[in-house]
Parts: structure tokens; sequence; C-alpha cells
């Protein structure tokens, strides 16, 4: 970010999330780098930026869709970089229908299923067909019930060859680029200014920022967060950044890309190495009953030996995976121990487990360092769900709330719950914290940092490592005589980990086994490497194919610790990157198809002709000898099938997706469509959300209704969720430390001056915040930080709600939880739920306590009119498919 | 107690040191002349990674008679480069914070507190637990006959604070016991 | 006389055998985040004891209010609209056109991106400044001079520090710090809300009870060179920390910078080696008024006036001297 001439924070209030990764952009901008921040509120990152633009929650989409647009009509595209590098010239099928002819629906919706079938999204194909993925078309409503989106972690989704038609000049109606050309035409300044509530003259501003920085001598950086993922369409935030991205060449490049900024130490590497229902290590997908039931069923479908790049040996890390945790007893004759793994038949995320628990579904729940209880949405339907368990193991460092909500928890004051009727039983067990015990995490760019020890866990408090080494110890024991058979996995699992003179095992030889070793012929027992040394017959294992190389020559590469100052500005010998240690992906990127910097300033990575080889500031993020020029016939697959000018290896086509034939289940292009909960209708289409999102229609999870239907002027505000600096997301690690519950004491909204005096709303006085699911209070911030937008021909007022407080008795803090407003509707690509807008009303004095509450609560259900339809409904306006762009029923 | 020099007397230091107005060294106290960071004086420094965001701040962890006296930024880190923010300055008190628990807690059905539970205790009445509810709501196949080789009865939610070692084993149990319904922070 | 008024150089007056450069902070308030790490940081440091009643103070995102005797980092969060910043900008261009906060050569900003836009930003709708206050380590500190027990002292390094071992909590201090930041610190119940006491319980024992305290710019670390906690922490590299000489110049290259950018309203705070307590050893770089910040505009050591004063005493005695003599010669008669 550092050698960014130009950074957009959009979705992401970074000075207060990341306060020291935002050094860089401090260093960037005394450089004389343009920082813009694109936010609903003026936080402390837009104090610092150049400019600040706020935007209307949710409307991100109609934004970048109109930068696209933007770059295109003025012909300000990156003409080079884009047709050798993106799939531009590529041919779509001629059954793709875009959401541009069927009034905001794509071809192939199915309303019933309420999801798409997405085979006429395919590329082109020379005798008629398409291109469709390996082991066949997967529907929509499968695809996204496995959160299919979150297994291309690593890499592109899998196509059966990479044999496409191309249109070099880019005429083709259905080349690519027209069709995006095509798709965002409407996406105009007057549209984002309806939409956004941005002026023309700030659109003007920040386009023409963005594309006098982005070119062969400069690069623009965009970085996002949760603002962008917690939408019913989030994965399509950060796609349309992608978009623009590639067409402004800023992609594999320094001073480039999209940085996702993440909120947890190793929440990277708990999506690596996941602790995810849909994923196994590497971002391998989780089997499914009817699609993967075999083995070989499982490897057709995930990668196509076709196809082009490094997935396409996904069978190898399929087989090294099952090596490390069976070992002997996967055998060739038994596929390896496939059906060992057990298979998914839907969703199976958390919010699913929590309906699953209200069922009396799920008996027993561990919480590892996390406080639904706060920290997810819908918090009376986590609370709720757990009361019907039979036993709740809570691990963590502080007495949280989703550990004592069976005794002072809302539920108990509102009286829904009463202690001694609980049935359930609570283990408590304390944690260690990070100094006390060994490990790696994986930061946001996805660098492994190793951990040293430095004291021993106090009391009785234990590591994950510790305390799931001895559980699955004594379970093993426990079954030990088991003749069942569904109990083999547990008792041929490896787990024989070396431990010390405590028993406990030791995290250096877990990381041996992520990293894998040869397990036979002459180097049988030592390290891989790297990833390309995993074979598919069973000759190696490895528990994490991507983290492979992190233990290379018996050396753990994490804890690599050469002083930042004595290294380059990639610092490749300060722990260790994956993959294959690489910090910039993509970055054969940085140089032109010849293999020549694009310009002397942005030089990164270059084809070397002495030497024959890609060399650089970087890990070249490609087969190291393969020149420039290189054409091989795309009919080998897998890596030789890579051109010398596709720099994105793990793409199954080996260029950046500008459209996306597979992989999405909402949508080959982001399109905007407005949230679960709005005040605004549509103005792009007569289709108002999308209508592939996962909707939940529940008693327990109404939602308020949409612009224009009766009833939206009940929950008439937006409001919209964060953090702050002084805590950390549920308050576990902050609300119960002095030093920074002073700093921030209490839960407390932002609402504009505007908004006070319409709502009677005293400064540091209370208010209440009602919405379709609960009711909190809070105190009032009044500040012109929060500014009411112009939207279309009415105003709208955000709220802002930090998420930190929770209700409970053990904090040095505590209050009511933003995130108890908050109701259930998913991204139906990677199951995240939209946490970041949705409607509400305020007013002024404290909420009701007591039985009471929920009165208020019904109160305003009941004059909204809602039922469990409300704001549900799949394709959302009656004449929606078929109809024109934008064309309203005349 | 050594007996005191009259060369240490006040009035002696302000005359020989030449601070006449005795607001310099002729004031200082012993605890003053002897002062010492506690970084100097601890057994040994670690160096470790902030626990707090993703960004992954380089941390050093100084430790005193087997306690952490001290945790700041590591200078030598090219990611944050010696810096913290003000959840990674707290980490010293997230470590020795007066509120932490670090004894394991039981509370029984219908109980209204907790009561005292010996830690190997907890842990095996887990294990029962865990295989009861495993036997009890084990589905070996679907309506299709398709083999499903799970359980629905057992979830577990985070990993997003923890290390990848520990993140593996939970995955790698959880999976051979065909608990499917393992989450973390990253889907919320 | 130098020691009570007027530029010196505290460290050589203080008569160290090893005499250092004199260190201090500049804190620059137009790169800061407003994150509370110098805050935390320093409280971690030094070990002081939270304070406050742990509800919202009223006033942003500061909920710690002021620098007192257990919150030696302070951020000051001030929100301004349009015409407050226009008048901030006037003035600072009025203090330069003056030549009151002394810029020094042009400044030589390093790397300038080629094509960098100078030309003076538009005057903002709304900012919001954020700044980190800690005692000023006076060059003619009040504190120190009214100190009755010499539990205060001028360090090799310029800095002004309590010694809580010999302090006896007399609190002359309090009324000798022109800024208001030392402080004795409350005999050790922490006010807190009634609602929240049964949390509160349990929480240590507060140090240096009844002891005035203030920031000691972290000597215990310089002794051993290394740089003070908040310093250390601080993100943004807003606060930084060195030779005050150095401080001074950077100081002043940053504030012709920034006015070359347009941003006039930039000036400096305690850099005046003239003002009354003979300039500060940590300097700040404000964007406004320094009443704005909640700093005084004018601060006078107390003791300035000594001198003088001790002339006109020295003038009034031997009047009332030769009076009496005169009475006494007129009395023999």
């Amino acid at each position: 970010m550092a050698n960014a001439d130009c950074i957009i924070i959009q979705g992401s209030n970074m000075a207060e999330c990341h306060p020291v990764g935002f050094q860089w952009v401090a260093e960037a901008k005394a450089r004389g780098a343009k920082v813009i921040h694109i936010d609903p509120r003026f936080t402390r990152t837009s104090a610092v930026a150049d400019k600040h633009l706020p935007i209307r929650a949710g409307s991100d989409v109609v934004l970048l869709g109109a930068l696209i647009n933007y770059v295109i009509a003025n012909d300000l595209w990156f003409k080079e970089y884009v047709s050798a590098y993106t799939n531009a010239a590529t041919l779509v099928h001629e059954d793709y229908r875009d959401a541009e002819d069927l009034g905001g629906l794509f071809s192939g919706f199915d309303p019933e299923k309420g999801a798409y079938d997405n085979s006429s999204w395919a590329y082109d194909e020379a005798n008629d067909g398409s291109i469709t993925e390996p082991g066949g078309p997967e529907h929509g409503a499968e695809a996204g019930a496995r959160a299919a989106g979150d297994a291309l972690g690593s890499g592109g989704p899998p196509l059966e060859h990479a044999e496409v038609l191309r249109d070099d000049t880019l005429q083709n109606p259905r080349t690519v680029f027209q069709i995006v050309k095509r798709h965002y035409a409407r996406y105009t300044p007057d549209m984002v200014r309806d939409m956004c509530g941005i002026s023309e003259a700030d659109f003007a501003y920040l386009a023409k920022t963005i594309t006098e920085n982005s070119g062969r001598d400069r690069t623009t950086c965009f970085a996002y967060a949760v603002g962008w993922t917690q939408h019913s369409l989030g994965a399509q935030f950060i796609r349309a950044a992608a978009i623009l991205q590639l067409l402004l060449g800023n992609v594999g490049r320094p001073g480039g890309g999209i940085m996702a900024l993440r909120g947890h130490a190793s929440i990277q590497g708990s999506t690596d190495i996941p602790t995810l229902f849909n994923l196994l290590p590497g971002y391998l997908p989780m089997p499914s009953a009817g699609r993967h039931d075999t083995l070989e069923e499982y490897l057709k479908a995930n990668a196509s030996k076709n196809q082009k790049g490094f997935w396409a040996d996904a069978d190898a890390y399929t087989i090294s995976l099952l090596k490390a945790w069976w070992g002997d007893a996967a055998t060739a004759e038994n596929d390896w121990a496939y059906d060992y793994l057990p298979r998914l038949t839907g969703a199976h995320g958390t919010y699913e487990t929590v309906m699953s628990m209200l069922r009396d579904e799920v008996e027993g729940y561990f919480l590892l360092g996390q406080n639904p209880a706060v920290g997810s949405a819908h918090g009376r339907m986590q609370r709720l769900g757990m009361s019907h368990l039979k036993w709740l193991v809570v691990r963590d460092l502080n007495m949280i709330e989703s550990a004592t909500w069976w005794k002072d928890g809302p539920e108990i004051e509102s009286g829904e719950l009463s202690t001694e009727d609980i049935e359930t039983e609570v283990f408590f067990l304390p944690a260690a914290t990070h100094v006390e015990k060994a490990g790696s995490f994986t930061q946001t760019q996805r660098l492994l940092q190793w951990r040293h020890q430095a004291v021993a866990p106090p009391g009785e408090c234990q590591s994950e490592l510790q305390f799931f080494y001895e559980l699955g110890h004594r379970i093993r024991e426990k079954l030990a005589d088991s003749q069942d058979e569904r109990d083999r996995p547990l008792l041929d699992l490896t787990w024989d980990y070396p431990t010390d003179e405590h028993g406990d095992p030791d995290p250096e030889s877990v990381l041996a086994e992520i990293n894998g070793r040869h397990l036979t012929g002459p180097d049988a027992g030592k390290p891989l490497s790297a990833y390309t040394e995993l074979r598919a017959d069973g000759s190696t294992s490895g528990g994490c194919w991507i983290y492979t190389g992190v233990y290379a020559d018996g050396i753990n590469q994490a804890a690599n610790r050469k002083p930042g100052e004595e290294q380059g500005p990639a610092a490749p010998e300060w722990g260790w990157a994956w993959p294959a240690n690489r910090r910039i992906l993509y970055n054969r990127a940085s140089a032109d198809p010849d293999g020549k910097p694009w310009s002397e300033r942005k030089k990164y990575v270059w084809w070397d002709e002495e030497q024959g080889k890609w060399v650089g500031d970087d890990v070249p993020d490609f087969p190291p000898t393969l020149a420039p020029g290189t054409k091989p016939d795309p009919s080998v697959g897998g890596p030789a099938a890579l051109s010398g000018d596709d720099p994105f290896i793990m793409q199954s086509d080996g260029k950046g997706w500008l459209f996306a034939p597979k992989g999405l289940v909402d949508g080959p292009l982001p399109t905007h469509y407005e949230a679960q909960e709005s005040p605004v209708a549509n103005g792009l289409y007569p289709q108002q959300q999308s209508p592939s999102r996962l909707k939940y229609p529940r008693k327990d999870n109404l939602s308020a209704p949409s612009a224009g239907d009766p009833g939206a002027d009940v929950y008439p505000f937006v409001f919209t969720t964060y953090r702050l600096t002084e805590h950390h997301t549920a308050g576990g690690m902050s609300r119960w430390l002095p030093y920074l519950s002073e700093l921030q004491p209490e839960m407390f909204c932002e609402v504009s001056p505007e908004l006070a005096a319409e709502r009677g709303l005293e400064p540091y006085g209370w208010a209440t915040i009602i919405s379709a699911r609960s009711a909190i209070e809070a105190k009032v911030l009044v500040t012109e930080r929060m500014t009411p937008l112009r939207v279309g021909d009415h105003t709208v007022h955000q709220i802002g709600l930090p998420y930190h407080w929770g209700v409970g008795n053990s904090a040095v803090v505590s209050g009511d939880a933003a995130n108890d407003l908050l109701g259930v509707t998913l991204d139906p690509n990677v199951q995240i739920q939209e946490g970041k807008v949705a409607s509400c009303d305020i007013r002024p004095g404290r909420r009701p306590r007591g039985p009471e509450l929920l009165a208020l609560v019904a109160e305003y259900q009941e004059r909204a009119g809602l039922t469990v339809e409300t704001s549900n409904s799949t394709v959302t306006h009656p004449a929606a498919e078929g109809e024109h762009p934008g064309g309203q029923t005349p | 107690m050594a007996p005191r020099s009259f060369l240490e007397w006040p009035v002696i230091r302000q005359l020989s040191t030449g601070d006449l107005l005795g607001r310099g060294p002729s004031v200082t106290s012993p605890k003053t002349r002897s002062i010492a960071p506690r970084t100097a004086t601890a057994d040994k420094v670690v160096q470790s990674v902030c626990p707090y965001c993703a960004v992954g701040c380089g941390q050093r962890v100084y430790v005193k008679d087997e306690r952490v006296v001290q945790i700041e930024g590591d200078p030598d880190s090219p990611i944050s480069r010696g810096r913290l923010c003000p959840k990674g300055s707290a980490s010293e008190q997230l470590v020795n914070s007066p509120g932490r628990q670090t004894k394991v807690l039981y509370r029984a059905p219908r109980a209204k507190e907790w009561q005292r539970l010996e830690l190997s205790t907890a842990v095996d009445m887990i294990a029962d637990r865990f295989i009861e509810s495993r036997r009890r709501t084990w589905q070996q196949t679907d309506d299709h006959g398709r083999l499903l080789r799970r359980t629905m009865g057992i979830a577990s939610l985070g990993g997003a604070t923890l290390d990848n070692e520990e993140n593996y084993l939970i995955k790698k149990l959880f999976t051979a016991a065909g608990a499917v319904q393992t989450e973390n922070q990253a889907r919320i | 006389m130098g020691q009570l008024t007027g530029p010196t150089d505290p460290t050589i007056d203080a008569h160290w055998e090893h005499n250092h450069p004199r260190k201090g902070f500049f804190t620059d308030t137009s790169i800061c985040i407003g994150c509370k790490a110098c805050e935390v940081a320093c409280k971690e440091w030094n070990h002081n004891p939270q304070d406050g009643n742990l509800e919202l103070l009223g006033s942003s995102y500061d909920n710690t209010g002021s620098l007192g005797a257990s919150t030696w980092r302070h951020v000051a969060f001030i929100e301004q609209g349009q015409d407050r910043i226009a008048e901030a900008r006037e003035s600072g261009r009025a203090l330069v056109s003056l030549g009151m906060p002394r810029i020094g050569p042009p400044p030589q900003p390093g790397e300038v991106v080629a094509g960098a836009d100078t030309t003076p930003p538009d005057t903002a709708d709304f900012r919001w400044l954020m700044s980190s206050d800690v005692c000023k380590h006076c060059t003619h500190a009040g504190c120190l001079d009214v100190c009755p027990t010499g539990a205060l002292f001028r360090t090799e390094f310029g800095t002004v520090v309590v010694q809580d071992d010999v302090c006896n909590g007399c609190g002359t201090c309090v009324a000798g710090c022109p800024f208001g930041v030392i402080e004795r610190r409350s005999n050790g119940t922490v006010k807190v809300a009634t609602s929240r006491e049964e949390q509160h319980a349990g929480h240590p024992e507060v140090p240096n009870a009844g002891v005035a305290q203030k920031c000691t710019l972290c000597y215990d670390r310089l002794v051993a060179d290394e740089t003070p906690a908040c310093a250390k922490a601080c993100p943004t590299t807003s606060i930084k920390f060195g030779d005050h000489d150095d401080m001074v110049q950077t100081a002043k290259e940053r504030v012709a910078t920034l006015h070359a950018q347009g941003m006039t309203e930039a000036r400096l705070y305690g850099a005046n080696e003239n003002d009354g307590v003979g300039g500060t050893g940590s300097v700040f770089l404000l964007l406004d008024e320094p009443e704005v910040y909640g700093l005084p505009p004018d601060p006078r050591v107390p003791t300035a006036d000594l001198p003088k004063m001790y002339r006109r005493a020295a003038v009034a005695v031997a009047g009332m001297a030769a009076a009496a003599a005169v009475a006494f010669l007129g009395g023999r008669e």
C-alpha cells in the first residue's frame, strides 16, 4: 500500500480498525498519494483522508459500476493489460441474457428454488457447446447451500478446459468486454447521485483521481473490510472493485490490488485451515452427498486436468491431506479413506446451526474464543438457541456473555427464560493467551508468523492445542474397543504428536504435518519444500497444500525473523507467506506481455532474458522459467498449459475475470440490488433485492418493509454497525480490560444534528432504537460526522451503532448489543450475514425493562403489519423477468 | 542499612555538582539514581505477534520470574516497525488482567450458580457427552442411501483468534468424528 | 540569570556530571488518527490506574477528559464546521506574516511524487481534530521551581520528573503548573457509576496514592536509551521523540510544508523560547488556536517574575532600611 499513488478506502474504517496497518497509508500520503474514504460515516479514517465521501450504506455497487462505466465510456482502460491478462476478449455463450435485458435478473433464474442455473453464463465453445465446470453443471441452489464461493479462497472456479473462443478486436457483442460495457451503461453519475447520495462533482473528483493514478506509471489500491462483506451481495461488492482494478491494470502490481482488512489475528488462517463447515484445508471443498459420493466424483468435480494452472493438481492436494489424517489406513484400495469424510447435504453454517438448536437438533456446542451472544447477528436467536442445548463448552479468557446468558442475559430480564428452567449444562474452561502458547497466526496478507511461548498458562488455563489434543486422546481411549465401523475414522486418525513433560503436544510437530512430508523413496520422512512436490499416488502427505513450504528443510520458516531494516521492501525473510512465500499474488502482471516492467517506477517482477527466468523483488508467482512468448497447446491442461502471458495462474484460463462464467451463484456481473431492508427503491431495476439472497422467513426473524411497501415508514431510518479502535469485536478481549474500557465505556449511537432535532434526541442522553427484531438503548452522540443524504426525492438518515457491548455482569463495562437488532439474511455465495445495513426507528429515552420490552417490539411489528412474507419475496416485481432495462411498468 | 556518607548529603551534593538551586542531581533519591526499565531487567524477551486484528504486528514479550512484565512493539517487524495500537498496547493487561478466569467452572442443569470442577474431570465429562451425543444423533446415510457418516448434534464456533495448528487439530478431530458444523468468525 | 526566565538549556543549568542533549517530543497533530495507543501504552508502562467513572464524558470520542495524576497522555477530539476551519486558516496565516511560528529554512520534504497536487485544498465542510497532549517539560518549569521537598528534579535529559519516594503530597506544584498538568493522585478509590460497582470489584490497589504525578517522559526508559512508551507505540508517528533541537527543527519544517500545501491553519505550540515558560520540551503542531485544544494561549510560569520581584523587593528593602536609618538617625536628635 505504501507504493500506491491513490488509495480508496471503502467499506473499511482502516485508521480505527487497523491503526498500525494505516501507517503505510499515512506514509503513501506523506509522499503525495491521494487518500479517499468512502463511508456512511465520517470516521477517524476520514479525518486524515484527503476527502471523505458519505455514501448510503449498501449502495456501493452503484458507485463502483459507475466508475467501471466511466473508465470504459471515456476510453481510460489499460488496453495492453486488459487485452492480454483478462478475459475481456473471451466469448460468452449465446444463451446468456444480462440483467439489463431481464429487469434485474440474469438468465437461468429459477423462482421456485430462488437460485440460478448458471449454465447459460458459460464461455462459448468451438462446436456450438459451452465450457461448463468439470463434473457437470451444479445448480446455484446446491452450490449456494454448500457456500461454494468459499472454496475459491486460493484460486478461481474450475472449468472443463481452457480452449476458449476469443475476439481480440473486442468488437463481437458476445465478448466479455462488450457485455461488461452494456451491463454498466446505465450506472451513471446521475444514478450515483440518486442512489448513493454522492453529488456529480464528488463523483467526478473520485473518478478523475482514480483514473489519473492508474496506468503504466501509477497504481491505485482499494482497501475494504466487513463494510463490504456483510451484505446480501457482499461478494459482488468485491467483484465490482476487482473488475474496476483489472480494467485499470491495478492487479498484481506494486501499489495496486484490493486489500482485505481482516479483523482477527488469524482469521485468514482459520479459512486457509478452515474451521468452516464447507471446506477442507487449502480451500478444498467438503464433500457433498450426491455430488461427491466417490473420490473419483469428488476429484472430477473439483478440478479438470484440462484446465490451466496449478488447481488442476487438486487431486494431489486432496490425497496428501487424506494421507496426513489417516496415515497407513489411507490406501489406494480404500480410495485413501475418502469415505472417512462426512458429507454435506446443504447449508450447515453457523446461522443454520442456531436454527437447528431451536429445533433441538443440536445437543453439544463448543465456543472457542468467540462470543455469539454479542458478536453474531440476531443475538436473541443466538441466546435462545443455546438454551436448547444439552451441553455447552465455552473456552475463553474471560467470563463472556455467551457463558453467562443463563443467569444474566437479556432474556432472563425480559422473562422469556428463567434460570431454573434452563436444562443446559455449561462448562467454562479458561484459555491460554497468545503469549502462553507457541503457534502461528496467518495475518491478512497471508503471512504466517510464529509466536514463541513466553510463559506457562496460569491456573487451569489451556491452549486449544492442549485441550483438543487431550479431548481427542480421551475420546479415542473411550472408543478403543469399539467394533463400530463409524468409529474407524477416529481410531485410525493420526494423533500421535510428540509431547512435552506435561503431556502437551508440540505445536511445531503439527506445523510439520500441515507442511507435509515424503512418505516413500529415499527422502521418506523428510519435509516437503513446495506444493509442487505433492503427489496423488499416496507417496506424500500434507495437511494443507497451500502451506507446504512453511516447514521446508525441517526449518520453521514462519519463525524467520530477519529484521525488516536489513531486508528489501518485500521482506521475504520475515515469516512465511503462502503460497511459496510470495508477497504479491499474480505478480507476473507487474510486467508487460513481453516480460518487461510496465514502467521503471512500478518495476517488481520481470523476465531476465540472459538468465532465462523471472526475477525481481518478490518470488515470481509464475512458473519460474516460462518465457513471455510461450504458447503451449491449451489442451494439455495443468501448469504446462499456461502461456507466457497468463499471469492469473490459479484461474482455470489463466486470466483475470471481468465476467465470471462460473463460481458465483448470484450473477456473473455485480449488479445493484437493495438490502433486505431498505427505505429506498432500486432505481436501476424493478427487482428490489438480490433474488438469490438467502432468506429465513420465520416469526423470530421478521424484516421491515422495503421502500414503498405499507409499513415501511414505521422503520424509517438506516442503521449500520461497526467497531471502534478502543474495543475488539464482541468485547471478549477488551471490555474486561480497564485501560480499554475507560476509553469507550458506554454503548452509543451516532446521529446527525438533523435527525436529533427531528426525533428530539438530547446530546449524550439516552435513545431507544427499534428494529423489526428487537429494541436496544444507547447514549446519543449528536455529530456532524453523520450526514443526512439526499437520495432521489427524500432524505435518508443513517444511524451508527458500534457493536462491542453486551448485557452481563462480568465485564468492566457492559451495555446493549447492537447485533440484537439485526436479522439473518445471507449472501448466497459465502453465507455471510447482512450486518452493515438494516432499518430501524429511534426515539428518546431508555428502553422499557422486562416484558414491556417485548411489548414495544411487538407494537412496532403490528403497526408495520409485519408477517413472515414481508420483504421476503424472491422476485419482487411481478413483471421483473423479461422487462426492459430500468423500465417501470407503464 | 549502610551508613550514609556525608558526601551524599544534599547540601554537599548541591555545592559539589554546581547544582546550586537544588533542582538537578543533588536532589535525586537512591531509588531515582538506580532506576532501570523493566525491559532491561527482564529474564528473557520473546518474539510474539499481537492477538487482536489481522495486521499481525510484531510484539516483544518481556518475562521476569516466569511472569509477563511488559509487552511492546517489535521494531524488527517489517509489518509494524515496532508500533502498536491501543489494543496491542494493552496486551500485557490482557494476560495479567485481574478479571481473567483461570479456573474451570461448571453449571449444572437448572442451577443458579457456577460450581468448581477439576480440569481433568471436566475434560472427561465433555468426552463422554461428545461420544453420547454423537451416537444419539448419528446419520449414516441420507434418504437416497448415500453415505453421510456424520452427526448434526455437535457444533463449534471459533477459530479466528486461534493458531493455525489449533484450527488444524479442531478441524481434523471434528471431521473424523463426523461433526461437520464447525464455524468461525470468517462467516460473521 | 537564565535558570528562572528566558531562553536557556535547562539540561546544562542542572549541572549533571554527564550531559545529554535535551530530549523532547514533537506531537504532530496533523497526522494523529486519535487511536489513543499513546494513552494505553503510557498507562501500561507506568502502571497508572484507570480513572474516570466509566461513563461517556460528552466530548466526542474523548472519555478521559484531560491530563491528570493517572492520565499522562490525553487525546482531545474536536469537531468543527466550515466557518471555524476558515478562521483557523486565516489566523494561522496571520501568525506566519507576523513571523511568529518561526518557520525555518524552506523544507526538503523527501521524495514528493511527481505531479503531486500542491494547490491549496478547498476548505472542507467539516473536520475532526485529534491531538495527543502531554506534560510540556518546560524550560522554566513552575512545578519544579515551587517544589519545597526536592521531589521534582531536572533530569540529565532536561526533563522534569517527580520522585514518588520523596514527594510528601503537599500539592504546591499543582498550582505552579501553568498548563494544569501535574496533579495529586486520589487515595485510590476510583469513582465508578454505582451500577458498575460490582463489576469493578477486585481491581488492584492504586500505586502512589496521594503523591503528585505526571509524565516522566519515561525517565526509566531514557536511562537505558529506550524511546518513551507513547512515542514507540504511535502508529502514525504523530508522536515523535528525540533531541529537543531536532524536534523543533522537524516541527518548523513540517509547518512550512503544510503552509506550502495551503494548510495555513498549521502552527507550532511551545517552540518559542521567549514565551512565558522559555519554550517547552514537548512541542506541538496544531491546526487551530491552542484554546481549541484546551491549551493556554500564553502560558506563564509563576516564577518567571521572580527576578523582577526580587529586584523590587531589594529596592523596597533598601528603601525601608534607609527609612529606618533616617528614622533612627532622626530619633537620635
